[in-house]
């Protein structure tokens, strides 16, 4: 054998495997629990079963994290997305009572989240904020923002074509996962058959040396956060199609903190330079699946956020470089001995 | 030069602040027409033709520089506020009214807001000047407020306790100035009961109850139920929910199949229900929810699987918020118990019963009502919230 070939490091296994790993984990607990768990029917003319349900929710998280995942590769985090969330809806609440046409209200919504991610953006990038602390301002203030359009109350939208969005079929399928998903296989094409990812992930590396480099490295960091804001506010159309109102003081909740979950779990690194999609995509789908396996085995409620805890400390785990070598040095060490 | 003195010398002060005298301010104040090269040929002349020139010259004066002010676009907002100003301590000062102070805890919530709403809109039918203190979530703001309401002695004082502890020595102060207080909304815990008079709740429990018996008499106690429970450990959900199984142990024929936390929440509260209809199919025809929310999610869930909220599958459900009351009459759920924040009335009659000398019970609750088929549609109009 060759010395050199055998003390190279060996190539670190992709995250993406104990994210797969994890996830057909937990299908497999439910599906021996109970088989119907993966069944889909046809149901007046559309699918019908849980793994629908999963996606269907899955797919506002996975909105969310999408514009995460490339605020976090330029080594930031966007907090506010939970209250753009909020105002996003608030906006189409007030758009499509004021009788405007959906896609004037989807626009306005994505607008307000863009602009809203053009602040944050401003703050980080222009005025060398901590990320941290720029959108906490947005997301503290964000919330009263959103409870002020809607006036404290729970606005209802009866509008049949504003429901579509979260709840319509197209060919029998549902219509936001497909969105969703188109949405994310247009980012990956446009991040990693171009530059730009590798632009936005030497950004978050090094921003001094990518501007040495020659990118404009403050502008690229603050269109990352125009996007996360834009993504926030389809999400927050997305939410209220999906419970026919605009709910300023709950939607959105814990957006951030589920999003960044599903981000970091997808194996974006939190200090930047390193994203991936897929990940992340992996990422939003496992923590609904957990979300829905909760209900689904009967888990008391008051337990519930137990496993959630014991399964990201499981992942975070799996992922985490240092353990796996040393887990690997305990199996290699008699190897060594015996050679 | 020595170390430390300015080379450049102190500028002398311009006319801004020193030299100023009351023409130049009263122009800065837009008051202009009072100088001489401004009056109109006509005044100049009925100053010329006045008797006594002194006193016209004094009276031009006065009237120039009342003028412009009243010409200015706001005056009559201006002189309509002072007018009201001096008409308010007129009537202060010739009627006493019953003043009260009213700690409330924050707005958090809806239901909160409309709680504010009832005590200020009842205060001000009655003629009581309300003094209205909002914690926004902090004990210590309370007890600050509390505070300052006896330094300005009022009649009573109002407390929606935050938390239940930490208030024996706040109340004892109020004592002390005898001055009584009412709880209202969450009691506290205190070793001596003789520091409030009296405590005004909404009753969880009996919420609970009254949905338990209302669904027991509609399915003729049989049934298989599933529960969107709130927030886990909050008072509302803890009550609700042993309220309602204390009310359905009564019937064997009723049985809760499966609870969850909906999390007081639409969105929480329809996921939920998506999973249980897959879990248990036609084998669950009751939904209780401890809000109006998650029951409303519930319903949108159970259209979405083809079937009808309210045929189908019954919902009952706690809050009697504006929405669910329609969608009560609307047959799209079928019961909600109302919890309702408005306790102005309540609470006022409590005050003067107590000024009367009165005796008043140590622990009351706010009536709750049910709406059901028989009377959403009736209600409808007159919902506040």
């Amino acid at each position: 054998m060759n010395p050199a070939e055998s003390s190279r490091p060996r190539r670190p296994l992709s995250p993406l495997v104990w994210l797969c790993l994890g996830l057909t984990a937990l299908v497999l607990w439910n599906v021996v629990s109970n088989p119907a768990f993966l069944a889909v029917t046809l149901r007046d003319g559309h699918v019908y079963g849980v793994p629908i349900d999963i996606f269907t929710q899955a797919s506002r998280t996975m909105l969310v994290a999408l514009g995460m995942t490339l605020v976090i590769a330029t080594g930031g985090v966007d907090l506010s997305v939970g209250s753009v969330v909020a105002i996003a809806g608030a906006v189409c609440a007030l758009t499509l009572g004021h009788g405007a046409g959906l896609p004037l209200t989807i626009a306005a919504a994505i607008a307000v989240g863009a602009a809203a991610g053009a602040v944050n953006g401003l703050l980080v990038a222009r005025l060398a904020i901590q990320p941290i602390v720029a959108t906490l301002i947005l997301m503290v203030a964000g919330r009263g923002i959103a409870q002020l359009l809607s006036g404290g109350q729970v606005l209802i939208i009866a509008d049949k074509s504003f429901e579509f969005l979260a709840n319509g079929f197209v060919l029998g399928l549902p219509f936001a996962p497909l969105l969703v998903a188109a949405l994310f296989l247009a980012a990956h094409l446009a991040l990693r058959r171009s530059a730009l990812g590798l632009f936005i992930e030497a950004a978050g590396d090094n921003e001094t040396a990518s501007r040495f480099a020659g990118l404009a490295a403050a502008r690229i960091k603050w269109l990352v956060y125009v996007f996360s804001g834009a993504c926030a506010g389809l999400a927050g159309v997305l939410t209220a199609s999906n419970i026919r109102a605009a709910d300023a003081n709950r939607a959105g909740e814990n957006a951030e903190l589920d999003a960044i979950f599903a981000v970091v779990v997808g194996g974006t690194a939190l200090t930047g330079g390193r994203f991936s999609i897929l990940g992340t995509f992996l990422g939003a789908l496992l923590i609904q699946t957990l979300a829905t396996t909760m209900y689904y085995r009967g888990v008391p409620p008051a337990v519930a956020p137990v496993p959630k805890a014991l399964l990201i400390v499981a992942v975070s785990l799996l992922q985490s470089e240092k353990l796996r070598n040393r887990i690997s040095a305990l199996w290699r060490k008699p190897r060594k001995v015996a050679a | 030069m020595p170390f430390g003195v300015r080379s450049k010398p102190t500028r002398t002060r311009g006319r801004a602040l020193g030299g100023t005298n009351l023409t130049a301010l009263l122009s800065k104040l837009g008051v202009t027409a009072h100088r001489a090269h401004r009056r109109p040929q006509i005044v100049r002349d009925a100053v010329g033709n006045f008797p006594n020139r002194r006193l016209a010259k004094s009276s031009f004066h006065c009237a120039t520089l009342i003028l412009p002010i009243m010409n200015r676009p706001r005056f009559p907002l201006f002189a309509l506020a002072l007018l009201a100003g001096v008409a308010l301590i007129g009537c202060s000062k010739s009627a006493p009214k019953l003043r009260v102070g009213f700690a409330q805890t924050g707005a958090e919530s809806a239901w909160r807001t409309a709680n504010s709403e009832s005590m200020k809109s009842e205060a001000a039918k009655r003629g009581i000047e309300l003094k209205f203190s909002d914690a926004q979530g902090k004990q210590e703001n309370q007890i600050r407020a509390i505070r300052s309401f006896i330094a300005q002695g009022v009649d009573a004082i109002v407390v929606a306790p935050i938390v239940e502890t930490g208030w024996d020595p706040v109340l004892r102060e109020a004592k002390q100035a005898k001055i009584p207080v009412i709880l209202t909304d969450r009691t506290i815990q205190t070793s001596d009961e003789s520091l409030y008079v009296c405590f005004i709740g909404s009753d969880f429990y009996e919420e609970g109850r009254m949905a338990a018996n209302w669904l027991a008499k509609h399915v003729d106690g049989k049934g298989n139920i599933v529960e969107l429970q709130g927030t886990p450990g909050s008072a509302p959900a803890n009550e609700r929910r042993k309220a309602f199984a204390d009310g359905i142990a009564k019937f064997p024929g009723l049985k809760i199949i499966d609870s969850q936390s909906g999390n007081f929440e639409r969105s929480t509260g329809k996921q939920v229900m998506q999973a249980f209809l897959k879990k248990h199919g036609k084998a669950m025809n009751i939904v209780y929810a401890h809000n109006d929310d998650m029951a409303l999610g519930a319903a949108q869930a159970i259209e979405e699987a083809g079937l009808k909220p309210g045929k189908d599958i019954v919902l009952v459900s706690i809050d009697a918020i504006g929405e669910a009351v329609k969608a009560v009459a609307e047959g799209r759920l079928n019961c909600t118990v109302e919890c309702s924040p408005l306790f102005g009335p309540k609470v006022y009659d409590t005050i003067e019963k107590i000024r009367a000398g009165e005796k008043v019970p140590k622990k009351s609750f706010n009536q709750d009502e049910l709406f059901d088929s028989t009377n959403a549609a009736a209600a409808l109009p007159t919902r506040k919230y």
